[in-house]
């Protein structure tokens, strides 16, 4: 190789920067270009992307107007089948199977397919809404959604659930606990019925917290700075905000959002908190990177029972937030009435008792304490008031904001997502 | 090495008045065209549309030819944006300096191994993605098999952590994208006329200057694929900032993700995506002007 060939450029860089850039076919290329790029924006135009109210028009009549109403549920048959749609992990097993639906079947000839299909609200919601708002079944009779999240409200405002048949809610109205039965969310037991319920509340690792914890407060204490964990979640990490102001999420106002925001956002710029996390927490609390955090019941209890008895949960002195996943029909749903005689089904006491000893969250029917203590002989479940909550718990109980429109969910959105991010 | 191009059929013979004959070009290119419109460029216009629109997701969205999201989005976010490139150019080099000998030794002295060693560098992505980046959490935990003993034994201070700091998003992503920069260089490398080396080697150039003067140059078409298939996937992950990331390190593709699935503000989320893709856009086109787009085709 000689010294004086110049510096090594690759030819189409020379060609790149000698070359006229413009020749006639070129001219002519770009020429279509432009008219193609007419003809697309007209195709933009044309694709506006459907959500489940009419632009613009939120009074329009609903579409399931007359279904739900005596005389429709009059009219419905029982078509043997069920198609519920749940959550995964959320209903209990036995060698493969699960007992208390074989046993459902068993008693009312009713079969059920059964798929654990929901793994968030929002994901869920996006491949539904589809067929709603077509005017297609979902392929589902029964969808459990969580009040605290947005797409429950969606479907309540689009019409997109069936009221519910009171007549045939005997069980229900006769078991249902306090914390499910017209709640405030769906006043009236108008649509739902609780699934299961769970408090997100806080816990910490008592090898490393020796003093008793029983106050938010804690989760904004300098001592634990960078092993703080929080819920990236903007419902649940706001609404902590709003309990570390004194201030009760569901009676508030946005006046007090921009407080509770400004206070989490100082806990961010502080360096209080080690991340913002899903449901990965867990993890986190048990390999030790973070020692007190924000929790869902559930977890927690599951962890103790899994070995790690380090972990302590509390219900703080400024309440705890309560969220339930609740069973609904949607709209053009196949078999509403096979839906509806399940749902009020689980309601008895010692199908839900089967039921709750697998899954551990706070239990809908408080009458089956007592048959998960005497007959399935499970004290520990039986005895945990993260499964059956004290009075005094009850009384902490705090229920979610609950949003009047989509400008009320992007202001809440607006100030707690991006802490959070 | 440069080759004959092959010269445009098309081109060169003059249809004979047959349609088929001037059609057949654009017939056997149908099925990739369709191929590509289909499920490339109609999502795309897809996207920009939705970046253009305003509305909410219960009402649905409409065109209003809303051009200020773009703007406004970038401003909002631009930290995101410098920091996933900040972090996608640091995981690339350091990518590109760890797998430059591998390739290298593979490609010179891999023998009739070399199937074999390139099956031991794919062989971490047989397991997923999500699960690697798990398996390092639990590994760099601050109480973990790593940092647990050298705390215990005083090597460390007690609050020091590698999860939750760049290092540790810069580490995860370096680790997880290392294949698709080592195997175009490997590629680079292999195909290096072995002849041209050994001439080298004759005229008495010293090992250095044989690895500078010709192995290098010639690998420079690679170095840059892989640059490009290793910088653009990372600019845009958003999983191991989430697994292994704090609060200060969010990069754009988490900011897209929320967006999308939390605040439901899908022509936001439209617009960054719009953002990311012309920025990665005007770094290929720099690219095939630079270098030429043949060498893309070549290396990947």
């Amino acid at each position: 190789m000689t010294k004086d060939q110049g510096p090594n450029i690759d030819p189409a860089l020379w060609r790149g920067l000698t070359q006229s850039r413009f020749s006639r076919r070129q001219m002519l290329k770009y020429t279509g270009m432009g008219a193609g790029a007419a003809g697309l924006a007209a195709f933009l135009a044309a694709c506006g992307t459907k959500g489940a109210l009419p632009a613009g028009n939120g009074s329009s009549p609903l579409p399931n107007t007359g279904i739900g109403t005596s005389a429709w549920w009059d009219k419905q048959t029982l078509n043997k089948q069920l198609e519920f749609a749940n959550w995964p992990y959320y209903i209990d097993v036995s060698h493969g199977k699960h007992p208390s639906l074989d046993e459902f079947t068993q008693k009312t000839g009713i079969k059920v397919d059964y798929r654990e299909v929901i793994q968030d609200n929002n994901a869920f919601y996006a491949r539904i809404s589809p067929s709603l708002s077509g005017g297609q079944p979902t392929g589902y009779d029964i969808i459990v959604m969580t009040n605290n999240s947005p797409p429950l409200g969606y479907l309540f405002e689009a019409g997109w659930l069936i009221p519910l048949d009171h007549r045939k809610m005997v069980n229900f109205n006769k078991y249902a606990g306090p914390l499910v039965k017209n709640p405030t969310w769906d006043p009236g037991n108008k649509y739902t019925m609780a699934w299961q319920s769970g408090y997100t509340c806080i816990a910490y690792n008592t090898d490393e917290i020796k003093t008793d914890i029983t106050s938010v407060s804690a989760l904004f204490d300098p001592q634990y700075k960078g092993h703080i964990g929080m819920m990236s979640d903007p419902q649940e990490l706001g609404s902590l905000g709003l309990l570390s102001i004194g201030v009760d999420p569901a009676k508030s106002t946005q006046t007090q959002w921009k407080t509770a925001a400004d206070k989490l956002q100082k806990q961010k710029d502080d360096g209080l908190v080690r991340s913002y996390y899903d449901q990965s927490y867990i993890n986190a609390l048990k390999n030790g990177d973070i020692i007190i955090s924000q929790v869902w019941s559930g977890d927690i209890f599951q962890a103790n029972l899994s070995g790690y008895k380090n972990l302590k949960v509390v219900i703080p002195s400024e309440g705890a937030m309560l969220w339930t996943d609740n069973m609904c029909i949607p709209l053009y749903a196949k078999d509403p009435l096979d839906a509806m005689t399940y749902m009020d089904y689980v309601y008895q006491p010692d199908v839900q008792a089967v039921i709750e000893d697998y899954n551990n969250y706070v239990c809908p029917v408080p009458a089956a304490q007592n048959v998960i203590r005497d007959q399935l002989k499970d004290p520990v479940v039986a005895n945990s008031p993260t499964v059956f909550p004290t009075a005094d718990m009850i009384s902490k109980t705090r229920a979610y904001y609950t949003y009047k429109s989509q400008e009320d969910l992007k202001a809440w959105n607006d100030l707690f997502l991006p802490i959070a991010q | 090495v440069e080759r004959p191009v092959p010269a445009d059929s098309a081109v060169v013979r003059k249809p004979r008045g047959r349609v088929g004959k001037a059609l057949s070009p654009y017939l056997l290119a149908l099925p990739g065209g369709l191929w590509l419109i289909v499920l490339f460029v109609v999502p795309l216009i897809a996207m920009l549309s939705l970046a253009l629109q305003t509305g909410d997701v219960l009402h649905g969205y409409t065109l209003t030819w809303n051009w200020a999201e773009i703007p406004n989005q970038l401003k909002e976010h631009h930290t995101e944006f410098i920091r996933s490139a900040w972090y996608a150019g640091v995981a690339t080099f350091i990518c590109l300096v760890v797998s430059f000998p591998v390739s290298y030794w593979i490609a010179f002295y891999g023998g009739t191994k070399k199937n074999f060693f390139l099956l031991l560098l794919l062989l971490p992505f047989f397991v997923s993605f999500v699960i690697r980046s798990l398996a390092w959490q639990f590994i760099l935990s601050d109480q973990g098999i790593v940092l647990g003993p050298l705390k215990s034994i005083g090597l460390l201070p007690q609050n020091f952590h590698i999860l939750a700091t760049s290092t540790a998003v810069i580490a995860g992503i370096a680790y997880n994208y290392l294949p698709f920069t080592a195997l175009p260089l490997y590629v680079a490398l292999e195909r290096i006329d072995r002849r041209v080396v050994e001439a080298a080697g004759d005229l008495y150039a010293s090992r250095r200057a044989v690895f500078m003067k010709v192995v290098f140059p010639l690998a420079i078409p690679g170095i840059f694929a892989a640059f490009l298939l290793t910088f653009v996937p990372a600019m845009g992950d958003y999983l191991n900032q989430q697994i292994l990331g704090g609060t200060q390190n969010t990069m754009i593709g988490t900011i897209i993700q929320n967006d999308f699935l939390i605040n439901q503000d899908y022509p936001a989320a439209s617009a960054l995506s719009a953002i990311l893709l012309a920025f990665v856009l005007i770094g290929i086109f720099a690219y095939s002007r630079i270098l030429g787009s043949r060498t893309i085709e070549e290396y990947i």
